[in-house]
């Protein structure tokens, strides 16, 4: 568990360590500004969110349910 | 030579008046003639973006159609059929400061209606009520400051149905770096809630009732005791017990170049209280049934990735991956893939595919399986070993003058999935969201 945490957080400081050189102007996001590159959830994905959450032992990490609520049928 | 010579004194009359048609005196009071019609001076505007206005509106429905035969409250056989129909209203208002800061308000509410077949078997004869309702609102208020690039608010949440009832809180920030191309976020949450100790009707603790010389001693099936005078009444309250939640969300997003951007997620969630549920049965291996029993605590562990790219001019491709731990031994992966492809700049279709596994929670076991000396027991299967496919397909239109004309009917969107569980599990859902600004 200690390693694989160490691997995630040497992966994040090697992107942002890295991404840190690159530098993306406003007038260069319109790609990145659109509806479907939002990095999250869409609108019309919580209920699934929810029923996954209650048919499966995993949660959370994905702005979903972590708590509160049944799920209890 | 007399053409001539006239011709250049024309050619100069002409030059003249058109050095004469140049003067600034005559652009003013004659406007050069063109197809353009100038708009007349703007009246003042009624419209002031400070000002607390409606700024969106959100409709999700959901319907959820499930079926299986490892029902938890039959103790891991029988039916799992449920229906599910679900309906949440978003209402964002916002409004700005003198300071040009930004406030949100979120107003949220949401409705379910489901119906359990096993829930009938609460009852030992099949005859308690298979359906049930959930109510939940919400609100959220937000402040974002665009000169400290950073947000912050707090909302809170209740979700009450017959048998359970939660009531939430929590506080979030966010702060962009100084080029605006990386962003932390975190969230912290609190759930207190209240499960209602509905058990399998063979184990519902009776009232004993005995006569003294003061009066009738009533001790009620929570264990309270009660003395009637002559002409009293005891009103049966079903005892609750606690379950908490504690969770800190924290994400990390970076655009990496135009066309790429990722992001980080952890959750760290602490859980305290009733945490199986008390119409659960067990039955052990001597054929004896009794009631789900789980340990009080319970630590989670989420960590999430997630990129987003954009491929070409019309096909975006949306990853999603987590890896799970937590303190009952559940070790699980989930990864997903969207990819949205824009067949104009107002209609995209989105095909999608999750895969998910996970391992089994050291408590559990199936039918008949637990020994009576187990300190824990759960025969519920969605703490069994299984991996999951959910894969479907969804829709969004967004027209330039509103779906169907009407103008502020902004977006709408049409998603459906089908899900299996190598447990037999099978479950279709299909949701609309309906955006008015």
């Amino acid at each position: 568990m200690t390693n694989k945490l160490l691997k995630v957080a040497g992966c994040v400081l090697l992107i942002i360590g890295a991404s840190s050189c690159v530098q993306v102007k406003e007038y260069q996001k319109n790609r990145l500004n659109d509806a479907e590159m939002v990095l999250g959830n869409r609108k019309v994905e919580k209920n699934e969110l929810n029923f996954e959450s209650y048919r499966e032992a995993a949660s959370g990490a994905n702005a979903g349910k972590t708590g509160g609520g049944c799920g209890c049928n | 030579m007399k053409k001539v010579f006239l011709s250049v004194i024309g050619f100069a009359l002409i030059c003249r008046l058109n050095v004469h048609a140049q003067t600034i005196d005559s652009l003013q009071s004659k406007p050069a003639p063109s197809l353009y019609t100038p708009v007349d001076e703007p009246e003042k505007r009624s419209y002031d973006p400070r000002q607390l206005h409606v700024d969106e509106v959100d409709l999700v429905s959901s319907y959820y159609s499930q079926n299986g035969d490892h029902s938890a409250i039959t103790g891991g056989i029988g039916s799992e059929r449920v229906t599910d129909l679900s309906n949440g209203l978003n209402l964002k208002l916002v409004w700005g400061n003198p300071d040009y800061k930004k406030n949100t308000l979120d107003l949220g509410m949401g409705y379910d209606y489901h119906t359990a077949a096993s829930q009938a078997w609460v009852s030992k004869t099949g005859a308690s009520k298979t359906w049930g309702n959930r109510l939940y609102p919400s609100i959220d208020y937000t402040v974002e400051n665009p000169t400290l690039r950073n947000t912050f608010g707090f909302g809170a949440y209740y979700s009450g149905e017959y048998n359970y009832h939660s009531l939430g809180a929590d506080i979030h920030f966010s702060q962009k770096t100084a080029n605006k191309n990386g962003e932390f976020t975190a969230k912290l949450q609190a759930f207190f809630d209240r499960v209602t100790l509905i058990y399998p009707s063979e184990f519902v603790p009776q009232p004993t009732t005995t006569t003294t010389g003061g009066g009738t001693v009533i001790t009620t099936a929570s264990g309270n005791t009660v003395t009637l005078g002559e002409g009293d009444h005891v009103k049966r309250n079903i005892p609750t017990s606690p379950r908490n939640t504690f969770d800190a969300s924290f994400g990390y997003s970076q655009i990496i170049s135009p066309r790429l951007q990722i992001m980080f997620l952890a959750d760290v969630v602490g859980q305290s209280g009733y945490l199986g549920l008390p119409f659960h049965r067990v039955y052990y291996n001597t054929g004896k049934d009794t009631i789900e029993k789980l340990p009080s605590n319970r630590f989670k562990l989420p960590l999430g990735f997630r990129a987003n790219y954009f491929l070409g001019d019309n096909i975006i491709l949306r990853a999603y991956y987590r890896y799970y731990q937590d303190s009952w031994g559940v070790k699980s992966n989930t990864a997903g893939i969207e990819v949205p492809v824009k067949l104009s700049p107002f209609f995209s279709i989105s095909p999608f595919y999750r895969y998910y596994d996970q391992t089994a929670a050291r408590y559990f076991a199936p039918y008949e399986a637990h020994s009576p000396t187990d300190p824990y027991y759960t025969s519920n299967y969605e703490y069994s070993k299984f991996n999951a496919n959910f894969y479907g397909v969804g829709v969004r239109i967004v027209p330039q003058n509103g779906v169907f004309g009407w103008q502020n009917f902004h977006d709408l969107e049409i998603r459906y999935g089908h899900y299996t569980q190598t447990t037999g599990l099978v479950s279709d859902v299909v949701s609309f969201s309906l955006g008015f600004k």
